[in-house]
């Protein structure tokens, strides 16, 4: 059978395998990316507004997690949770978990770093002015984060993107195993080398259409963010 | 008057170097203070530090004699600061009008009444639906005026505010600018660089350089007093007259500038050089000297140029130095001025400041 049309034919039946794996990948990098918003834009913005002493090499650190090779994020959280590691008695290597940590290594300092970029291009007249007018810091640093929503949204989808198309660190500490921590890349690289094409070319279909729908979808949400109230 | 706000011992240091030293500054009650001074003198500074939006290196601020520790809080309530490049929020007019007072809590339907009321007395009603980007310059430090007397502040602090506006949009604002200001008592601390502006709009004048206020008084008290060459230059003042002082008495000096004698009002020995301040605009042109006054004060000259300066003319004139007098286009037209024309010269004591080279 021609394997796109197979592809079609998987698609359209709604295999039970590939419906498998599709929610198994939106579970781990949704997660995933829940935990690396929540830790990227905070860590961002405050390394952006302060000023200490090591600012430069922690700035640099979190520059670095722009270009971290997934296979070494991979093999790191590996040897943290196998079972001579220090996550060892833990026992969550294999597991989503694992997959989820690795996915938050990944997208975490993504998320801070284009954050830290962000936060730092607004012109410190936006904190005076929000001061000048009462604001109190806190409110201050909202309404100066509020300027850089758009380049934050595109930061999450950028890492959402980055996660939920990397293969390297999932095979390594999710070891690939069917109905647990089998995701969609993983499904592409092993079903390619089986010669199951079908499979692979409809996992992969999926997984741009996903690409594409969570791309929209923070875009139209921006675009409803920017007609919200200044201070709702 | 009362003293609402006062700075005491006020230091910034940037590094190595201090960018603001003023040992006492008040703004009064219902007052409109300027600072006025050159670019880098430390006006934006010491406003920053007076709205206590920065902290200075060492010194105080007190906010209506409350401890400084308390004087924050208070003056952050009561106060409102607009600055030289004003930012809007993207969103509507009438949102960033309301943003203030939103950020301190005020209820919706209030804010949107003191929106309209700060919108109207500033001429801007018109724009309330308008979107902030698309805004002229102009507009957007109207708005960012309007937003600022939402708030109803009792003391109004403006840096540069028309510093980044074409000159006629300057001249508009201004007008607007004084009468909000002395609308309900506030007062008003403002910077700027543009003298016309200081001395149009203030009660007192605080005159800075390097960080040092030189002079602070009132725009009479600085042009007939200047406590220095700088502050002389700020009101406007020219320099081309230099001589020595042959004696002193009551605070006059007689001084000798080549052939001519002037009487100045000054400090100094008996032979010491002097440099002689003037105003163009205080130089009286005459065709034929008149006769029976004292000859000093007044000298012969000869016009080098006349030019136009708006709906006045600039007179350069050679006489005991060169020098620069200052007519309307009718007495231009009265004395027949044109390059090489002789016309008599004369200008009050009161009105020439001799300063110790």
């Amino acid at each position: 059978m021609n394997p796109f049309a197979e592809a079609w034919e998987l698609l359209w039946s709604g295999d039970l395998y590939v419906a498998d794996v599709v929610l198994r990948s939106l579970y781990i990098s949704g997660s995933a990316l829940v935990f690396a918003t929540a830790i990227g834009i905070p860590l961002g913005t405050v390394v952006a507004l302060s000023r200490f002493r090591l600012r430069t090499p922690v700035v640099a650190l979190i520059n670095t997690g722009l270009a971290l090779p997934p296979v070494v994020v991979g093999l790191t959280v590996y040897i943290l949770l196998s079972r001579s590691g220090p996550l060892g008695p833990l026992s969550l290597l294999y597991s989503p978990v694992a997959m989820i940590l690795a996915q938050v290594v990944l997208a975490g300092p993504y998320i801070a770093a284009v954050t830290l970029a962000a936060v730092q291009g607004v012109p410190p007249d936006v904190r005076l002015q929000a001061r000048g007018l009462g604001a109190s810091r806190w409110q201050a640093t909202r309404l100066h984060v509020r300027e850089v929503r758009a380049s934050l949204v595109a930061a999450i989808a950028a890492g959402f993107g980055a996660i939920i198309s990397e293969v390297g660190a999932v095979m390594i500490v999710g070891g690939n195993i069917l109905g647990q921590t089998r995701v969609m890349t993983t499904t592409i690289v092993l079903e390619t080398r089986r010669g199951n094409f079908g499979v692979a070319i409809a996992v992969g279909f999926i997984l741009l259409a996903l690409a594409f729908a969570v791309n929209l979808l923070l875009t139209l949400l921006n675009a409803r963010g920017m007609r919200r109230p200044l201070v709702s | 008057m009362a003293e609402v706000l006062v700075g005491e011992a006020l230091v910034v240091d940037s590094g190595e170097r201090r960018i603001l030293d003023v040992r006492h500054l008040a703004l009064r009650e219902g007052e409109i203070l300027a600072v006025l001074g050159p670019n880098g003198a430390g006006k934006s500074t010491l406003l920053r530090v007076m709205a206590m939006l920065q902290r200075p290196s060492s010194g105080v601020v007190r906010f209506r004699e409350q401890p400084p520790t308390s004087s924050a809080a208070s003056l952050r309530a009561g106060s409102a600061a607009v600055f030289q490049r004003p930012h809007l929020w993207a969103g509507s007019v009438r949102e960033n009008l309301e943003l203030g007072l939103r950020l301190r809590g005020t209820a919706r339907d209030d804010t949107r009444e003191a929106a309209g009321r700060a919108a109207e007395r500033f001429g801007i009603s018109h724009l309330l639906e308008a979107h902030t980007t698309g805004l002229s310059a102009g507009e957007v430090q109207r708005v960012a005026i309007a937003r600022a007397l939402a708030l109803d502040p009792q003391i109004l602090f403006l840096d540069e505010p028309t510093a980044n506006l074409d000159s006629d949009v300057r001249v508009s604002l201004r007008e607007d600018l004084e009468r909000v200001a002395r609308a309900g008592h506030r007062s008003t601390f403002l910077t700027t660089h543009d003298r016309a502006e200081a001395f149009f709009l203030a009660d007192r004048v605080a005159v800075i350089s390097g960080g040092r206020l030189v002079q602070v008084g009132t725009p009479a008290e600085l042009y007939e007093n200047p406590a220095d060459p700088f502050i002389a230059a700020v009101t406007g003042a020219e320099f081309s007259l230099r001589g020595v002082v042959e004696s002193a008495e009551d605070g006059l000096l007689h001084i000798r500038v080549g052939e001519v004698g002037f009487t100045a009002v000054g400090t100094a020995s008996t032979g010491r050089e002097v440099k002689v301040a003037y105003r163009p605009e205080d130089l009286l042109l005459a065709r034929e000297e008149t006769p029976g006054t004292s000859p000093r004060n007044r000298f012969r000259a000869r016009v080098l140029e006349v030019r136009a300066m708006g709906s006045l003319l600039r007179v350069r004139l050679e006489g005991p130095s060169e020098m620069v007098a200052v007519v309307t286009r009718a007495a231009s037209e009265e004395l027949g001025l044109h390059p090489g024309r002789k016309v008599f010269v004369q200008i009050k004591a009161s009105a020439l400041h001799a300063f110790p080279l």
